[in-house]
């Protein structure tokens, strides 16, 4: 691993110097990518920040015609469909973890992982048409008209599933963004669960434990850390992503009822439908705007996500 | 007499205490085992019926024409020649334009800084990079490139996708070489070798086979990417080989089509999205094999 000590210099050592000043030069640039962004954006949204400053993140007025932005609605649509997609991919990653991890007999761990896998390399553009053209229609059929029914009339249930009954909305989001986050927190969970280390497994099993006790109350205590930080990974996936969301949420920028059915709008489909179109000023500087919120709010997740897990691996470290 | 009868009554009571303990324990993990299968068959459900979908509506729009002809007006002959030419072209430069800076700050990470603050920093940078959402690296394009060009161009749609190869390339590169056993390295440089021939002629070519998968892995990942083209290479109707006019993409243009109510558009979408299903996760499965036979 180290290098020999210097050298009388030779024909070789400016070749040497320029090669490792190019390598420190394409770090340098991937650092200078990040604060090229940040600076990008708070410049290009700098006019609403200026007119709106905090305000603009409780504003729910959107209104390109009248020339007044406010993004909660946005910023709504994107936490709420990111939380139904957590709601319902973290239990099933755990189950999909679990199952790759303990269950699965050694010849079919390969083929299911790579499966899964693949789930995540999947674009979202495909996603998003799928969703549209294929799973809205089979949502709104079979999920939303039955609870319409179920539930007419009854107090805030039915309010929660009111809505035109075309499947379209807040829980169609979640769902598709469900889909395409658990590869990725199966995968971190799977591989956390593996550097559980085979002593602490094998001496509970020894102790008469169930498979299930022991990845409740082995496994998951020594990886929990991992498993959060596996979880925030699919959390920043889920709230930046674009395609699939504008597809299926519906793109409707008024806040009117709580409904799961409800058209909504989240920051990326935001930017999506109305960026290229948006005149230069106030409209698309509110557009930046709420670019860097997404950001911001992506940033913070996936820092955290990173910081559990390596501190997950120093603990690893420490004990092995 | 009476005091043993008693111990033995008390004995039996513990046993079918303890028995029906046991039979709860398995119970608990019964039901959690059987979750945890059906989690894995909803996972694999959701890919089948995604796959499924694509192949069955998209293999029955694809025909000749599909691939040979101009992106149509609505309800009107044509095919999607002009997007699958532009997201080729688009996608072909930009892994050129990503790939050596990728694989440079990778070998900076593995071979040069390992544990300072400035690997340190560029690593947490890049796997935040790796997870950014790609519609903010369309906006950064947007704000640098063609808002200062004064117009939309294939150039940016290029520059977009390269950013996005970047992370991909340094995380796979990266992981590669520290793979490499130091005793390569260690036997070169008892050799005289320079660093630079070190790490070229021997780290580099040892993790070939892994610095190419993610190479394959980053071509894969853009080819499918929508978002940051949306404001940087918009879209053109029109055959076009100018990287400085708007050029049009197949992802663009299925999601166009896709969202538009005509039939035939929303039929030559489905044929762009079996296209495109089918070229990433062919790349993917590359991916895969390459590194199981060479590493």
């Amino acid at each position: 691993m180290t290098p020999p000590p210097a050298r009388p210099a030779r024909s070789g050592a400016w070749a040497d110097r320029l090669f490792g000043w190019a390598a420190k030069s394409a770090a340098i640039v991937t650092l200078g990518l990040l604060a090229g962004i940040l600076v990008a954006l708070v410049i290009g949204a700098w006019p609403a920040i200026e007119k709106y400053g905090l305000g603009f993140l409780t504003n729910s007025v959107w209104d390109p015609v009248a020339g007044e932005f406010g993004g909660l609605v946005m910023i709504y649509g994107t936490v709420a469909t990111s939380i139904i997609a957590l709601v319902i991919a973290v239990p099933v990653s755990f189950g999909i973890a679990l199952f790759l991890t303990e269950l699965s007999p050694a010849w079919l761990k390969r083929p299911l992982g790579t499966a899964i896998e693949l789930l995540a390399a999947v674009p979202s553009i495909v996603y998003g048409m799928w969703g549209l053209l294929v799973f809205s229609p089979v949502l709104s059929t079979y999920v939303q008209q039955p609870l319409q029914a179920l539930f007419a009339g009854v107090p805030y249930l039915g309010a929660l599933v009111s809505g035109p009954p075309v499947g379209i909305g807040i829980l169609s989001a979640g769902i598709i963004l469900a889909i395409m986050i658990i590869p990725f927190i199966a995968a971190v969970m799977r591989d956390v669960f593996d550097v559980t280390p085979p002593m602490l497994k094998e001496s509970a099993y020894a102790l008469g434990s169930t498979t299930w006790e022991v990845v409740s109350r082995v496994v998951l205590p020594y990886t929990k850390a991992g498993v959060i930080g596996g979880i925030m990974l699919g959390l920043g996936r889920a709230l930046g992503e674009t395609m699939a969301v504008t597809f299926v949420i519906g793109n409707f920028n008024q806040l009117d009822s709580l409904s799961l059915f409800q058209a909504a709008n989240s920051i990326t489909s935001a930017l999506a439908n109305e960026f290229a179109e948006a005149a230069t000023g106030l409209h698309q500087a509110a557009l930046m705007y709420l670019g860097l919120v997404l950001f911001f709010i992506t940033f913070v997740v996936l820092s955290l996500s990173k910081l559990l897990l390596a501190r997950l691996r120093r603990n690893e470290g420490g004990r092995a | 007499m009476s005091g043993t009868g008693e111990r033995l009554a008390m004995e039996a009571l513990r046993m079918q205490e303890r028995e029906r303990i046991y039979a709860q324990r398995k119970r608990v993990n019964q039901i959690g085992l059987a979750l945890s299968l059906a989690a894995m068959a909803f996972g694999i459900f959701w890919l089948l019926w995604i796959l499924w979908e694509t192949v069955r509506l998209g293999l029955g729009g694809l025909t000749w024409a599909t691939l040979t002809q101009m992106t149509p007006p609505p309800n009107d002959a044509g095919g999607i020649a002009n997007a699958i030419y532009g997201s080729f072209l688009m996608v072909t430069l930009a892994t050129f334009v990503g790939t050596p800076i990728g694989i440079m700050a990778g070998i900076y990470l593995a071979e040069y800084d390992t544990k300072g603050w400035l690997g340190s920093l560029t690593r947490f940078v890049n796997d935040i990079l790796l997870s950014a959402p790609s519609i903010v690296i369309g906006l950064f394009v947007y704000a640098v490139v063609v808002a200062r060009f004064k117009g939309f161009s294939g150039w940016a749609g290029v520059i977009a996708l390269a950013l996005i190869v970047i992370p991909v390339v340094i995380r796979t590169t990266e992981n590669m070489l520290s793979l490499v056993p130091a005793g390569l390295r260690e036997a070169a440089y008892a050799l005289g070798a320079p660093k630079w021939k070190v790490i070229m002629s021997i780290t580099l070519r040892a993790a070939r086979a892994g610095v190419v998968t993610g190479v394959l892995l980053a071509v894969a990942r853009i080819s499918g990417e929508t978002a940051p083209l949306l404001f940087t290479a918009l879209n053109n109707q029109f055959w076009t080989s100018s990287l400085s006019e708007p050029m049009s993409s197949l992802p663009v243009t299925i999601f166009k089509f896709a969202m538009s109510p005509y039939e035939n558009w929303q039929q030559l979408a489905w044929a762009g999205v079996f296209l495109i299903t089918a070229a990433v996760l062919g790349l993917n499965i590359l991916a895969r094999v390459l590194t199981r036979t060479k590493i």
